[in-house]
C-alpha cells in the first residue's frame, strides 16, 4: 500500500467506527429514555401501560400509606391532578408529604403506577427543576424563579390542601 | 474584621491576576524579559492572597462567626470541629474559594519550580493560568462572595447538611477540585503551545507531571465520592450514572487519554495536535463539570439547591474559555508539524487505540448526560436517560480496551512483534482461563458474561505482573540479577504496571457487585428473622439514643450462619439531625475482603413491623482498593526522575542499562 492508500484506509476505518458508535448511541437512547410527565400530563394523555416514564410533583398530604411487605402507596400531585403511585422498598430519607418528588416506573395493566425508583435528594431546599416547572404550568407556584420550592402550605396556609 | 481582610485579599488577588495575565503575555509577544519576569511574583503573590482569604474564611468557620452569611447558612456551634473545617468547602461560596486556591497554587508552583521552562512558554502558561483566575475571582466577587456580612448576626447557624457531615466527604471536594483544576495546567500549557506555534517532546515532558498529579487527585476524589455514596446514602450502590457523577468522570476519561497520548508526543513526537486537543477538552469538561454541579440545571440524585444566576455566569466562563481555546486551535494547530503515520502494531499504535476508545467512551457519557439538557434548551420534551444507556454504550466500549491493556506495555516502539507480546502473556492467559472455569464452577447463578468479565480482570492483573517479571527477567537467571534490574527499572514502568493492576482489581469489584448482588426487602416485627444468601438475620429491636447533634434510632440485627452460629451484631441506624430536622440513613456494613453484608433500616409501617433492606455485595471493596492502587501507581510514576518538577535533564543513562525493551515509556 502506498502512503496515500494507507491514509485513506485509516480515515475510512475511523468513519466506519464513528458511524457504528453513533448508531449504537442512538439505539441505546431510544431504549433508555424516560419522558417526564406531570400528573396533569398523564390525565390529559391517558396512561399507556408498560411505557417507562418519570412522574414528578408534590407528595400529597395524608396520602402516604404503608402496607404489607414494605409496600408503600402515595399520591403525586401538581395541585390540579393527582396520580397514585405504588412502590416497594425503602423511600429516600427526604421523602415526605408536601415535598417534591420524582418517581420512575410504568403503569401496569390495571392503570396503577408502579415505581421502581423514587428519586432522593440531598438537600432540604432542593426541588427538582422539572417539578418546579410542572407546578408552574399547573399555576400553583410562587417561587421567585429560584430553585427553592415554596410549599403549598406557605401559599394557602397550613392544612388548606385542596 | 477577619472577614473583611479575606474579602480585601480576594480583590487584591484579582488585581494581581490581571497583571499576571497581561504583562507576561505582552512580554512573550515582544520578547521583553522584564515583562515576562513579572509573571512569577504575580502568580506567587496571587496564591498568598487567595490563601489569606481562604484562611480568613476558615477562621470564620472555626470560631463560628455567624455574622458571615456563609457561616450562618452552613455551620452550627454544635458541629464537631472536623466538620466545621470541612464546612469551609461544604458550600457553594467556600468550594469556589477552594477552587481558586488550588488554581493559584498550581500557578505559583509553575512560577516557582518551572526554572527549566523556556521563558516565553513559561510567561504564556502563567498568562493563560492568570486569565482563568480572573474569570473565577470575578465570578466569586460578583455572585458568590463568601464574606458577605449578615446584620443582625443570627444567634446560631443552620448547620451543614447532615449527609455531608462525613469524613470521606470532607476530603472528597479538595481531591476532586485538585483534579479538575490540575487539568487547567495541561490546558494552559496547550494554549501556550498554540501561541508559541510549537510542540516538542520537551513540552510533553513538562505537561505530563501536572496531568499525572491531576489524574491521581481526580481518581482518588471520584473513588471517595463513590465510596461515600455507597455507605452513606443507603442505596447499596457505588455508581448510578448520575449527571453529577458523570460530570467528574468525563474529565477523568479524557485525562487518562491525555496521560497516554503525552507519552507518544514525548517519545515519538507524534500525535501532537491530538494531545493539544485532548488537553483543551479535559479542562473544558472540568469546567462543564463545575457548571453542571454548580448551576442546578440537571435533575440529579446528588443535587443541592442552587442559584440559577450563578449558572449563567459559569456558562459564560465556559463559552469564553472553550470557544476561545478551540478557535485558537483551529487557527494555529495546522502550523504544528505532525509526526506522520505509524505502524498499527506498535507501542504508539496501542496508545492511539487507548486514546480512541477513551475519547469515544467520554463522548458516550457526554451524550447521555447532556442530551436531556439539549432537548430541554430546544423546548423539546423533558426526558431522562437511564443507566441502561451507559451500560449499552460505555460498558461494551471498555471491554476491548481492558482486553488490550496488558498488550500495550509489551509492545515496542515503532514496529512491534505481536506474537512475541502474546507469548509473554501466556501465563496471564493461562491464569485467566483457569479463572473463567473456576468462576463458572463456583457461581452459576449470575449472568453468563460474568465469569468472562472476571477472567478479564484477572488477565489485566496478571498481565501487569507479567510485564514487570519480563522486564526484570525474573526466573531467567539468578534472582539477585532480577532484583538488581527491579531496582533500576524506571519508576514510570513500575507506576504504569501498578496502575494497570489497579484497573484489574477495580474491574473485579465492579463485576462482583453487578453480577452477583443479592437484595432482600422485607418488613418484619421484632424477634423475627429473615434470610439472605448464607446468612440468617434476626431483628432484635430498635432503641433511641442521642448523638452530639442528632437523635438516632438504632436497630440491632444479629447475624447467624445457617448452622446457627452467631457471626456478628449489626446496628443500622436512622438519624434525625437536631438543627435541620433532616433524617439520614446510616447503613450497617460488615466488610470482608470478598463481600459486604449491608443492612439499611427503613420506617416502622404502623403495625410494629420495620422495613429493612439487606444486600450481599460480593467483591465490592475491591472497587475502591483498585482506585487506591491506581492512584498509588500514578504517584510512583510521578516520582520518576525524568518527570520530577525542576529536574534539569532527563536521566537517560540509567534506562539504557536494561534491555532495549526496558526503556519503558
Amino acid at each position: 500500500m502506498t502512503k496515500k492508500q494507507k491514509r485513506t484506509s485509516y480515515i475510512l476505518g475511523g468513519l466506519l467506527l464513528l458511524g457504528a458508535i453513533v448508531s449504537l448511541m442512538l439505539f441505546a437512547l431510544s431504549e433508555n429514555i424516560a419522558y417526564f410527565n406531570s400528573p396533569s400530563d398523564i390525565v390529559e394523555k391517558g396512561a399507556v401501560p408498560g411505557e417507562r416514564i418519570r412522574l414528578g410533583g408534590m407528595v400529597a398530604e395524608d396520602s402516604v400509606k404503608r402496607g404489607e411487605d414494605a409496600l408503600i402507596t402515595f399520591d403525586v400531585t401538581d395541585f390540579a391532578e393527582t396520580v397514585s403511585v405504588t412502590y416497594r422498598g425503602l423511600v429516600p430519607d427526604l421523602f415526605r408529604e408536601g415535598q417534591g418528588v420524582i418517581v420512575e416506573g410504568a403503569f401496569n395493566n390495571s392503570n396503577l403506577f408502579i415505581a421502581d425508583t423514587v428519586l432522593a435528594k440531598h438537600d432540604e431546599n432542593y426541588t427538582p427543576p422539572e417539578v418546579t416547572d410542572a407546578l408552574k404550568r399547573a399555576g400553583d407556584w410562587q417561587g421567585e424563579g429560584d430553585a427553592k420550592g415554596v410549599s403549598h402550605d406557605k401559599k394557602y396556609g397550613e392544612g388548606s390542601y385542596p | 474584621m477577619i472577614a473583611e481582610t479575606g474579602h480585601f485579599a480576594l480583590i487584591l488577588a484579582l488585581a494581581l491576576a490581571f497583571i499576571q495575565t497581561v504583562l507576561p503575555f505582552l512580554g512573550a509577544q515582544w520578547n521583553d524579559p522584564r515583562l515576562m519576569a513579572t509573571g512569577r511574583p504575580a502568580a506567587q503573590g496571587q496564591f498568598v492572597l487567595v490563601l489569606i482569604s481562604f484562611l480568613a474564611l476558615g477562621a470564620a468557620f472555626v470560631t463560628s462567626d455567624f455574622s458571615v452569611a456563609t457561616v450562618a447558612a452552613n455551620s452550627h456551634t454544635d458541629k464537631p470541629m472536623i466538620f466545621k473545617i470541612a464546612g469551609v468547602w461544604g458550600n457553594h461560596e467556600g468550594s469556589m474559594l477552594l477552587w481558586v486556591l488550588i488554581l493559584s497554587l498550581f500557578g505559583a508552583a509553575v512560577a516557582t519550580f518551572g526554572r527549566n521552562l523556556p521563558d516565553t512558554l513559561k510567561a504564556r502558561v502563567l498568562s493563560v493560568q492568570g486569565s482563568i483566575s480572573i474569570a473565577f475571582l470575578l465570578f466569586m466577587l460578583l455572585s458568590s462572595n463568601p464574606f458577605t456580612r449578615l446584620f443582625p448576626a443570627p444567634f446560631d447557624g443552620n448547620g451543614l447538611n447532615p449527609i455531608l457531615q462525613d469524613p470521606a466527604l470532607a476530603f472528597h471536594p479538595p481531591f476532586l477540585y485538585a483534579g479538575y483544576v490540575g487539568f487547567s495546567m495541561a490546558f494552559s500549557f496547550a494554549v501556550a503551545a498554540l501561541l508559541e506555534g510549537r510542540v516538542d517532546p520537551a513540552w510533553a515532558r513538562w505537561v505530563r507531571p501536572w496531568t499525572l498529579a491531576a489524574w491521581c487527585s481526580l481518581t482518588l476524589g471520584i473513588a471517595m465520592g463513590s465510596w461515600w455514596a455507597y455507605y452513606e446514602l443507603g442505596w447499596g450502590g457505588w455508581w448510578f450514572w448520575d449527571p453529577v457523577e458523570n460530570a467528574s468522570f468525563m474529565p477523568w476519561l479524557l485525562g487518562t487519554a491525555l496521560l497516554h497520548s503525552a507519552i507518544v508526543v514525548e517519545k515519538r513526537g507524534a500525535l501532537k495536535s491530538w494531545t493539544i486537543l485532548l488537553a483543551i477538552f479535559a479542562f473544558s469538561l472540568s469546567l462543564v463539570g463545575t457548571f453542571l454541579v454548580r448551576s442546578g440545571v440537571l435533575t440529579s440524585v446528588h443535587a443541592f439547591a442552587v442559584d440559577p444566576e450563578r449558572g449563567l455566569i459559569i456558562l459564560g466562563i465556559l463559552v469564553l474559555f472553550i470557544g476561545g481555546s478551540l478557535g485558537l486551535y483551529a487557527w494555529r494547530a495546522p502550523a504544528l508539524k505532525g509526526g506522520g503515520l505509524f505502524a498499527p502494531i506498535s507501542r504508539e499504535g496501542a496508545l492511539l487505540v487507548n486514546n480512541l476508545i477513551l475519547a469515544t467512551g467520554a463522548l458516550t457519557v457526554f451524550v447521555g448526560t447532556l442530551y436531556p439538557l439539549l432537548l430541554d434548551a430546544l423546548d423539546g420534551p423533558k426526558i431522562s436517560v437511564g443507566p441502561g444507556f451507559f451500560n449499552m454504550t460505555f460498558v461494551p466500549l471498555m471491554v476491548p480496551l481492558l482486553f488490550l491493556v496488558p498488550f500495550g506495555p509489551m509492545l515496542s516502539w515503532k514496529r512491534a512483534d505481536i506474537a512475541a507480546a502474546a507469548q509473554r502473556l501466556s501465563v496471564a492467559a493461562g491464569v485467566s482461563i483457569f479463572t473463567l472455569a473456576l468462576v463458572f464452577y463456583l457461581r452459576s447463578d449470575g449472568p453468563w458474561m460474568a465469569p468472562f468479565a472476571m477472567a478479564l480482570a484477572v488477565w489485566i492483573i496478571i498481565g501487569a505482573v507479567s510485564e514487570i517479571s519480563w522486564r526484570i527477567r525474573l526466573f531467567r537467571g539468578p534472582f539477585k540479577d532480577a532484583w538488581q534490574r527491579a531496582k533500576h527499572l524506571p519508576r514510570s514502568a513500575w507506576g504504569s504496571a501498578i496502575a494497570h493492576a489497579g484497573v484489574g482489581v477495580m474491574v473485579a469489584g465492579i463485576v462482583g457487585i453487578s453480577a452477583w448482588r443479592e437484595e432482600v426487602v422485607t418488613a418484619l416485627p421484632v424477634g423475627e428473622s429473615f434470610r439472605i444468601e448464607q446468612y440468617e438475620l434476626r431483628f432484635d429491636g430498635v432503641e433511641t439514643h442521642e448523638g452530639p447533634n442528632f437523635t438516632a434510632q438504632t436497630a440491632q440485627v444479629t447475624v447467624f450462619t445457617p448452622e446457627g452460629e452467631q457471626v456478628a451484631v449489626m446496628t443500622p441506624e436512622k438519624r434525625t439531625y437536631t438543627v435541620s430536622q433532616m433524617p439520614t440513613t446510616e447503613a450497617a456494613i460488615r466488610t470482608r475482603w470478598i463481600e459486604d453484608l449491608y443492612i439499611v433500616l427503613g420506617d416502622e409501617d404502623g403495625t410494629g413491623s420495620w422495613v429493612m433492606r439487606a444486600y450481599v455485595n460480593p467483591i465490592v471493596p475491591w472497587i475502591w482498593i483498585g482506585a487506591v492502587i491506581m492512584t498509588f501507581g500514578g504517584m510512583v510514576s510521578l516520582s520518576d526522575r525524568r518527570l520530577r518538577v525542576g529536574a534539569p535533564k532527563a536521566a537517560k543513562g540509567r534506562v539504557g542499562k536494561n534491555s532495549k525493551a526496558g526503556a519503558h515509556p
